[in-house]
């Protein structure tokens, strides 16, 4: 199949043609090249890995994804356009929404309000209105609240609505800040390790909603993992990286078997 | 037994998003609102009118103003004393430029003049954080301050440099200038309050204080999920403006009656301001009036001990006065960083248990 | 060359001195900045209480008299001698250092934590604190403080410049206190470089300036390194106090000039030692030449009450780090 022909995955999915393509990327920090002329594409509908040691640029494309680093060559095409100078909030209106390595929840909000900021892109009132609160203020606030609760229900945290970020753990605020990302309703969802430092029943629990969030919404995901065992699990195609540099891309049983992937990253079981 | 909310269930959205979900409350919120309004007027007088409770209301807006600026959207500012300025001498040149216009009008025409001033020094926080924020808004204290001092078509060129309010009044009472009567300059100030600070509840419960507060914990993610920060920023700038030039003018024609620009707006008063919402809670919209209401009672009270009690000069009271709100606010950051009004909700809670004891 | 070239050239001397002047508060600011991440707001209230006890030992004042007459009806002020201001410098240095200790046991370690505007409220509390109880220990009326530091116009500088100018001009006239105080931060900045670079202790300053964390795994008392930080700080604001006092006087305004050492900080960066150096040349001249080429001749004087600020503005829009900062990078 061509890269831009629409299938069926063998488990139902639509897989459409490119949301973003990244053509030619590099990025530099002063004397440092994070990205090396990196190009790949992520397809509309499919779950997209990107995986490599450390250091390797992962999260440094992620960045260049959002529209947080301007990378110094290279384009970066969303839904077949070229994506000019933007601010990362105008992009974020675009429909694009991340997690992050290290959580950046709002620490001095509760769940139910960071999740709510996922929202803002979608709502409108003016400062006047919202100032009465009455009348379409509170209507529009009422109804991203049924959102949002729809997702809190689809999420499993009900019982820590109302708790402060800051007290839940490590695991709990991971799905919570997946929330927050959800209620954006993105078209092209990313994912900054989302199951870093959790153990295997979390690992799990964050599989089953990436999955479900891919299958029942349709959102494009992209997603850092160093999880090899999720990866195959879960992701339609997978771009490996290393040192800033490409080094393999294509369904993870392809991956897997890639030389230069193994070299750097996977390694061989030994005998002994 | 009295205070719990067992039993009180929410069915709609609506509900749950009150400011009192607790009926208990709701019903005292109400009662008070009713004897302030209307058993208030009866017993006030003069004395306590100036000395405690004109300045508590009018202190509660400004320190409102400040808590959204500074509470809930992070951005320092210890250009408060200046912005009041600009709300008098705006509120001034209306009413001697426009004697007909009410002075209602002047006083939000005022806020309005401020918020566009408020707007102006705010732009430099898009490029600047933190202290070096808090520093630009000296910039615009010090440069205020100079301003209405140095220009003399400001103070209609009297000889004095002095600013006195005309008398205008509403519905036939006087509220400024020599013949205002307490009660009137009361239910006046009374009522701009309460409106306020309702608009200020709603303003911080809905989208417009999420994306505050959003730009104050994480303004990088806040920006990368979408919230404008140019926009979001400014914002705040205006609609703290908008309240401290009400303050201000206030201040100026109902309280004072008359000003001078530097003993009435200098930075002494963007210091008083920020310690009553430290004290009273930042991000809170009752520690705003707490830390108001204690800014106000304590040299009252210190005054009355040191002094009426005690017997000493009163420039050692005043000195004492620093001492104790210097210690306070250090206790305070130490002890309970988010001031009076958590210590409220601390309380609140352990109301609703009392008297179980778990 | 007209005489008022010669008055300009003057009028940017006596900028620099004054920038000196500034540079002297900044340091202050710098250190505790460095090292502990805390904006010390109370550092122009430290030079106030600085030279306060140094006025107060050197003349023999009984701590708080005032108080003590008010609350029990006696009428005692002085002990009735005299110090010689070499002691009177050594006690105060003290009482600065035991203000360090105190500050770090009752207030630093108790707020490790907390975020930046915390610390910087804080210190505004204590500020405030220090003020009221300055002047409850010593009386606020003002002080002449005088430690032997020559002072009035440079008579040689004033005589032998006299020829510049033709007969309007009648030399430089530069204040000596400017110049021993130029001389003193001179003198004070290369102790404080050489001590950070060189010593063991000034190495241990800069890893906790660096890295607090870090540094207490290798075995760095955070608690000793601070105390020794505010006490540097403390002897820093003694000498800024009395070159300030013997200027003006000792009164309250003497802790206003923290506030002018915050745009110095805006232009040279709040962690460099040679930023707050510059940034208090560029501010004390800029001040001063504004004022003589355009605020006093058009806009009714008195614009050094704001000039400093708007500068440091402009220039943070456009260099947020300012001069010597450490460029921030913003990490998601």
């Amino acid at each position: 199949m061509t890269q831009t022909q629409t299938y069926q995955t063998p488990d139902g999915r639509t897989i459409g043609p490119a949301v973003m393509e990244m053509k030619n990327i590099t990025l530099r920090f002063g004397g440092v090249v994070a990205i090396k002329d990196i190009s790949f594409d992520i397809r509309e509908g499919e779950i997209r890995a990107i995986i490599g040691p450390n250091g390797a640029g992962k999260s440094s494309m992620l960045n260049v994804m959002n529209g947080f680093y301007h990378p110094q060559d290279g384009d970066v095409m969303f839904h077949g356009k070229k994506r000019g100078p933007m601010k990362p909030h105008q992009i974020a209106k675009q429909g694009i929404a991340r997690t992050f390595q290290n959580i950046a929840l709002f620490k001095g909000m509760s769940t139910l309000d960071n999740i709510m900021t996922g929202r803002l892109t979608h709502m409108k009132s003016g400062l006047a209105s919202q100032m009465m609160w009455w009348g379409s203020a509170q209507r529009e606030e009422t109804a991203n609240r049924e959102v949002v609760e729809k997702i809190i229900d689809f999420l499993e945290i009900q019982t820590i609505r109302k708790t402060p970020v800051g007290r839940l753990p490590y695991g709990l605020q991971k799905r919570v800040e997946l929330g927050r990302a959800l209620a954006a309703e993105p078209k092209l969802l990313l994912l900054d390790e989302p199951m870093a430092g959790m153990n295997v029943e979390e690992k799990e629990d964050m599989s089953r909603f990436i999955l479900d969030v891919n299958d029942e919404f349709g959102t494009t995901i992209a997603l850092i993992e160093h999880d090899m065992g999720v990866v195959m699990d879960i992701a339609d195609r997978v771009v490996v990286m290393d040192y800033g540099k490409k080094i393999g891309d294509g369904t993870p049983a392809e991956v897997r078997q890639d030389q230069a992937v193994i070299d750097a990253y996977l390694g061989v079981a030994h005998d002994e | 037994m009295l205070y719990r909310e067992a039993g009180d269930f929410k069915t709609t959205y609506a509900k749950d998003q009150q400011t009192f979900p607790i009926a208990f409350d709701r019903w005292g919120y109400f009662i008070m609102l009713a004897l302030a309004f209307i058993v208030g007027p009866m017993i006030i007088n003069d004395y306590w009118l100036n000395a405690v409770v004109l300045p508590f209301l009018i202190y509660a807006i400004a320190a409102l103003g400040l808590n959204i600026l500074t509470g809930y959207c992070g951005q320092v500012s210890l250009g408060t004393g200046g912005f009041m300025a600009v709300g008098a001498y705006a509120s001034y040149k209306l009413m001697t430029s426009f004697p007909d216009l009410s002075i209602i009008i002047v006083v939000l025409l005022s806020g309005g003049v401020t918020a566009l001033v408020g707007i102006l020094f705010g732009l430099p926080s898009l490029r600047i954080k933190g202290f070096y924020l808090a520093v630009a808004t000296l910039a615009a204290q010090f440069f205020l301050v100079w301003l209405f001092n140095k220009v003399p078509w400001f103070y209609n060129y009297s000889a004095s440099g002095q600013i006195s309010a005309p008398e205008r009044s509403v519905f036939g009472y006087a509220i400024s200038g020599a013949n205002a009567l307490p009660h009137v300059s009361y239910l006046f100030c009374l009522s701009f309050v309460v409106v306020l600070a309702w608009g200020a509840r709603n303003l911080t419960r809905g989208a417009n204080g999420r994306k505050w507060m959003a730009i104050r914990d994480m303004d990088i993610a806040a920006e990368i999920i979408g919230v404008d920060p140019l926009k979001t920023k400014l914002t705040a700038f205006a609609v703290s403006s908008f309240y401290i030039g009400i303050s201000g003018a206030l201040l100026f024609a109902v309280y004072l009656g008359a000003a001078e620009v530097g003993e009435a707006f200098g930075i002494t008063k963007s210091f008083l301001v920020l310690f009553m919402i430290i004290i009273g809670g930042l991000g809170s919209i009752f520690g705003s009036f707490a830390g108001a209401a204690f800014m106000v009672l304590m040299p009252v009270l210190l005054k009355n001990i040191f002094v009426g009690q005690m017997g000493w000069p009163t420039d050692l009271a005043a000195h004492m006065e620093f001492v104790i709100v210097g210690g306070l606010i250090m206790l305070f950051l130490i002890l309970e960083p988010h001031g009076l009004a958590a210590l409220w909700r601390t309380a609140k809670e352990k109301l609703r248990l009392w008297p179980f004891p778990h | 060359m007209s005489a008022n070239f010669y008055y300009g050239i003057e009028v940017f001397l006596n900028g620099l001195m004054a920038g000196v002047m500034y540079s002297l508060v900044a340091l202050g600011f710098v250190l505790i900045f460095k090292a502990s991440g805390i904006f010390n707001y109370a550092q122009g209230v430290m030079a106030l209480f600085a030279a306060l006890c140094l006025v107060g030992f050197q003349s023999g004042q009984i701590p708080f008299s005032h108080v003590i007459n008010a609350t029990f009806g006696t009428d005692i002020h002085h002990f009735g001698w005299h110090m010689p201001a070499f002691f009177a410098i050594i006690l105060t240095l003290m009482m600065m250092i035991l203000f360090a200790f105190l500050v770090e046991k009752f207030l630093l370690k108790h707020l490790v934590n907390q975020e930046p505007i915390i610390l910087f409220m804080a210190t505004i509390g204590l500020a405030y604190f220090m003020e009221g109880f300055g002047d409850l220990m010593w009386g606020s009326d003002i002080k002449k403080l005088d430690v032997g530091i020559p002072q009035g116009g440079n008579i040689w500088l004033e005589t032998n410049t006299a020829f510049l100018g033709g007969p309007d001009f009648y030399g430089f006239y530069i204040d000596n206190l400017d110049i021993w105080a130029t001389i003193f931060a001179a003198i004070l900045v290369i102790a404080l470089i050489l001590f950070s670079q060189y010593t063991k202790t000034g190495r241990a300053l800069r890893a906790v300036a660096d890295d607090h964390q870090a540094a207490l795994s290798v075995g760095i008392s955070l608690r000793t390194i601070w105390v020794i930080v505010w006490s540097i700080a403390g002897f820093v604001a003694l000498v800024a106090g009395i070159m300030w006092g013997s200027k003006s006087g000792v009164q309250f305004s003497l802790s206003l000039i923290a506030l002018k050492a915050l745009p110095v900080l805006m232009l040279g960066g709040f962690t460099s030692i040679p930023g707050a150096i510059i940034g208090g040349l560029i501010i004390g001249v800029g001040e001063k030449m504004f004022e003589f080429l355009i605020g006093a001749p058009f806009l009714g004087g008195a614009t050094e009450n704001w000039f400093a600020y708007m500068l440091a503005l402009l220039f943070l829009v456009f260099r947020p780090q300012g001069l010597f900062g450490e460029k921030i990078i913003e990490r998601v």
